[in-house]
């Protein structure tokens, strides 16, 4: 008989699941992310419908209960995610950057200057 | 002997003007000198101003900071194959006297770079300015193994070696000690000479703040350890 947290967390499971599969299938990101997402929250199904699965991972660890590795896990995970996310907007900075540079190159003062005296 | 002087501005409406107007007409030792703004999306008319100077403008249409300002103005100097470029801040810290000095050791062929150092010499600069250039050197040093009385100065000359070599991520201020590791990296001649700093309430209004350190230094440690 599952719990009520169980079954409020195998409704959001199932919902984030179904969203990676759309996204996937719009190419939003590529099939690598899709099966990256797919193991965790297919993980996290397992970690709802069998907790003594989380027991056993947790005694792996030396860790004392099963929701404190999850936890430890989660963490580790969230930080390297944010990371991850940090460096993507670095380099979106340099492409925005790489493009401002250009149009700067192409519409210099004097180039402008010399473009209206010869149109005129 | 070709030079580019590259001053890098933003909303210096209130100086850039005079700024243009004090700098060196002509160098010993060198032919042809052409000085252009790169315009760092100012919302002001420091455009319009550096226009009125009589010197050609670069515009970015948003502000990149002042990394990216600097090397847009490199690249200035790439494409028209120069043979020396100087930066010279747009906020008037700078004298322009101390020109002829730093690229004076660039066409003896004694350097590829050459910083103008400010701490090099015993003269009044802030406190806080001191201490927080005291650790963006010891962050140069131990982040780069480079040894710099000034990594920060914003005066600096390129031989035309440093100019094909030297390439650099930083945008913000965080390209100064990039520039240090790049000469490293290419085996460049580096050489520091003594400069004035000139701090004005403008010029340290206008100067990088320093709680923003912190951020400069985050965003390069990203780029190191991605």
């Amino acid at each position: 008989m599952l719990t009520t947290i169980q079954i409020a967390l195998l409704i959001f499971i199932l919902f984030a699941i179904s969203r990676v599969y759309l996204r996937a299938k719009e190419q939003i990101f590529s099939t690598k992310t899709a099966i990256f997402w797919y193991v965790i929250w297919l993980a996290g199904l397992v970690g709802v419908l069998l907790p003594k699965t989380t027991t056993k991972l947790a005694g792996f660890f030396g860790v004392g209960r099963g929701v404190d590795v999850i936890v430890y896990i989660a963490l580790a995970l969230l930080f390297y995610l944010v990371f991850r996310i940090y460096v993507m907007i670095e380099d979106l900075r340099h492409e925005i950057t790489y493009l401002v540079r250009k149009i700067a190159l192409t519409n210099s003062s004097i180039k402008k200057r010399k473009a209206i005296k010869k149109s005129s | 002997m070709k030079a580019l002087i590259v001053v890098p501005a933003f909303n210096e409406v209130a100086v850039i003007h005079s700024v243009l107007k004090s700098l060196p007409k002509k160098l010993p030792g060198i032919s042809e000198l052409r000085i252009v703004v790169v315009n760092d999306g100012s919302t002001d008319s420091t455009q319009e101003e550096a226009q009125r100077a009589g010197v050609e403008v670069l515009t970015h249409s948003i502000n990149r900071g002042l990394g990216a300002a600097i090397k847009t103005g490199l690249e200035v100097a790439k494409r028209g194959t120069y043979d020396l470029m100087v930066t010279f801040d747009g906020d008037g810290q700078h004298d322009p006297a101390d020109v002829a000095k730093i690229v004076d050791p660039i066409i003896k062929k004694k350097a590829d770079l050459v910083i103008g150092a400010r701490f090099k010499r015993l003269q009044n600069i802030p406190i806080d300015r001191l201490i927080l250039n005291w650790f963006a050197n010891l962050a140069t040093l131990m982040i780069f193994g480079v040894t710099s009385t000034d990594s920060q100065s914003g005066l600096r000359a390129f031989s035309k070696k440093a100019i094909e070599l030297i390439d650099f991520k930083g945008e913000r201020m965080d390209f100064s000690s990039e520039i240090l590791l790049e000469a490293k990296k290419h085996n460049l001649v580096v050489v520091e000479v003594p400069i004035k700093a000139i701090y004005t309430p403008y010029s340290r209004a206008k100067g990088q703040k320093n709680l923003n350190s912190l951020a400069v230094f985050l965003r390069f440690l990203v780029r190191i350890f991605r």
